[in-house]
């Protein structure tokens, strides 16, 4: 096309056309290597990233390892010195005497006879707690007694010891006369008053969780309230509330500070709470205060009780997921 | 029954065949007034459908009719419903009595998470039925139109269900246990149009024994089942008022009030 009688040899349609696609391949290529560059910063910000959080994980795993490690090594040491068999059958566990026995028997059944008092008092009343503050108590006086019953979790275990000793002991003393100073009971009770609130606080999340349609369909069909609680809200939410007893279950059979407090510190074969009995954790705890040399048997003993006590809560813990599967109910 | 003839607010029937008398029924949600004033005759029998725009307080109106406000904290109400001349809203009538009567179906379908023979059952457990409750569930069942398809998995969890059988499986729950009224607070808006339709036939089939009170936001549906249709609509201040109640045919035919027309020909809502 001609102007002012220049002839414009670019400016041909066919040109025209040539240019505006040159350019426009000119900016998608542009474009993308500036897609390119911002990609390849936010791959690495990406892989930083992942890598942080695979370090933070991988931390606690190889902790984990870690221990697991100690205990078996040292536990291995142990039963190259010592019967499995004696370990599992004996009756006395005298490893400081110089008659030595090496029965954890009397270790193991203190720790299940306080952590089932623990238990007998904190399941029905952390239940019942966790139904009355989901179900029954008003949303405005729920939300204040909710946290007055989590400071229970806050306050130490060794408070909770002292308490047993020298206030909970001395008042049962005044019903039962043949209570010993040192027993299992009050030692059991103030440790269920102990993880009252870790099931009641669990629960009743997990009822809060119930979906309120399911709760209207009972309703409509003509259930008192009880009957909505009991055959609606508990069913729905029982695997929460497994998994809180069995929380708490772990948390009865790890506790020390109670049990060495107030409970004794004589390893005795014995089903009697009112006489005074040591736990497992109350015996590790005795050995690594005291001056037992590093390797002898006397210091492999502790990690053994370790390893019964860490088999013991993993079984728990193994149990409450199958029992979690097969009573559960799902709901949308 | 012969043929009403109505009045604004009234549809008059025979004695005897009155299901429910409301009387001056107000509603509050706290310090809200949601549903002002409402006074109608629920025939028994039929069909009855509530519409109305999204807030004009039709599904609020359907729950205090078994009395289900008592369970919403903060909800309050005043009036009168009456059946057979009992007032079930008078301090000695127990509204779990109520409940066990008037049965309801909800929006969403809301299946226990149990199976499907125990929450058939449930509403005869909680009821102290004796008797054969394997009969009655089945009874219910082939009732809701649902037995061929549930009859060989009837201890399978009733969540496994598509959507429109959950919502059967809530009818049949309801049916189990007998009762003469059922409310259905928009049973199909979470179903598809072939769900749909099946509930709609059923709801047919269901009518010429029980008394049903639909709230629908669907005019089509209105159209389709209800033998009556109540029209709602919330005012300025959102209080829902029943603006004009008539058989079905009249409202979608010939509206009497403005507002209804307006509504049913889609220039409002």
């Amino acid at each position: 096309m001609a102007m002012d009688g220049v002839p414009d040899v670019a400016y041909t349609p066919e040109a025209a056309r040539l240019a505006v696609v040159a350019e426009r391949q000119e900016r998608i290529r542009r474009t993308l290597q500036g897609g390119l560059a911002q990609d390849r910063r936010r791959r690495i910000r990406e892989s930083v990233i992942t890598g942080g959080l695979f370090l933070a994980a991988a931390i606690s795993v190889l902790t984990t390892a870690g221990i697991i490690y100690t205990l078996g090594i040292e536990t291995f040491h142990f039963f190259q010195r010592v019967s499995i068999v004696d370990f599992l059958t004996d009756t006395q566990w005298t490893p400081l005497f110089t008659e030595k026995h090496f029965g954890i028997a009397p270790l193991a059944v203190a720790t299940l006879l306080v952590s089932s008092i623990a238990m007998l008092v904190s399941l029905p009343l952390g239940l019942l707690a966790a139904i009355g503050l989901a179900e029954y108590l008003p949303l405005r006086l729920a939300r204040v007694i909710k946290p007055i019953l989590e400071i229970l979790a806050g306050v130490p275990t060794v408070v909770y010891g002292y308490f047993a000793l020298l206030f909970v002991t001395p008042l049962l003393q005044r019903f039962i006369p043949n209570l010993q100073v040192f027993n299992v009971l009050s030692a059991g009770l103030v440790m269920g008053i102990m993880i009252l609130p870790l099931v009641a606080s669990l629960s009743q999340d997990a009822m809060l969780a119930v979906p309120q349609s399911l709760r209207e369909a009972a309703y409509a069909l003509g259930a008192t309230k009880l009957e909505v609680v009991w055959r609606v809200v508990v069913p729905a939410s029982l695997s929460g509330i497994v998994a809180s007893f069995i929380l708490a279950v772990s948390r009865a059979v790890g506790e020390t500070m109670i049990v060495v407090i107030a409970m004794g510190n004589t390893p005795r074969l014995s089903f009697n709470p009112l006489e005074q009995m040591q736990a497992m954790t109350a015996y590790i705890v005795q050995i690594s205060l005291g001056d037992t040399p590093h390797g002898t048997l006397e210091y492999q003993t502790i990690f053994a009780v370790g390893t019964t006590l860490f088999l013991i809560t993993m079984v728990l813990n193994l149990l409450s997921f199958r029992l979690l599967r097969r009573f559960r109910e799902i709901y949308q | 029954m012969t043929a009403p003839t109505t009045e604004r607010r009234h549809i008059v029937v025979p004695p005897g065949s009155v299901a429910l008398r409301l009387e001056n029924l107000s509603v509050w949600y706290g310090a809200h007034q949601a549903v002002r004033d409402i006074s109608m005759v629920i025939p028994e029998r039929s069909i009855t459908a509530i519409i109305g725009p999204s807030g004009c307080g039709k599904s609020t109106l359907l729950r205090a009719l078994n009395r289900l406000h008592d369970t919403t904290p903060g909800a309050r109400v005043a009036g009168h419903v009456w059946r057979n001349g009992i007032d079930l809203y008078a301090p000695t009538t127990d509204p779990v009595w109520v409940r066990r009567h008037i049965g309801m179906i909800f929006q969403r379908p809301n299946p226990f998470p149990k199976s499907i023979f125990d929450n058939v059952a449930f509403g005869l457990r909680v009821n102290g039925y004796r008797g054969n409750v394997a009969e009655q569930v089945e009874q219910a069942l082939r009732a809701a139109a649902l037995w061929d398809e549930v009859k060989d998995k009837l201890h399978a969890n009733a969540l496994a269900l598509s959507g429109g059988q959950q919502q059967r499986l809530c009818i049949a729950r309801a049916l189990a246990v007998k009762p003469e009224i059922l409310l259905m607070d928009e049973p199909c808006s979470a179903l598809d149009p072939v769900a749909t339709m099946r509930i709609e036939d059923l709801m047919r089939e269901l009518a010429k024994s029980y008394t049903i009170v639909i709230v629908t936001h669907n005019m089509q549906q209105a159209s389709r089942v209800s033998d009556y249709t109540a029209f709602m609509l919330a005012g300025e201040d959102r209080i829902g008022e029943l603006i004009e109640y008539a058989p079905t045919r009249e409202i979608f035919i010939r509206p009497r009030d403005r507002r209804t027309e307006d509504y049913i020909t889609g220039r409002i809502g």
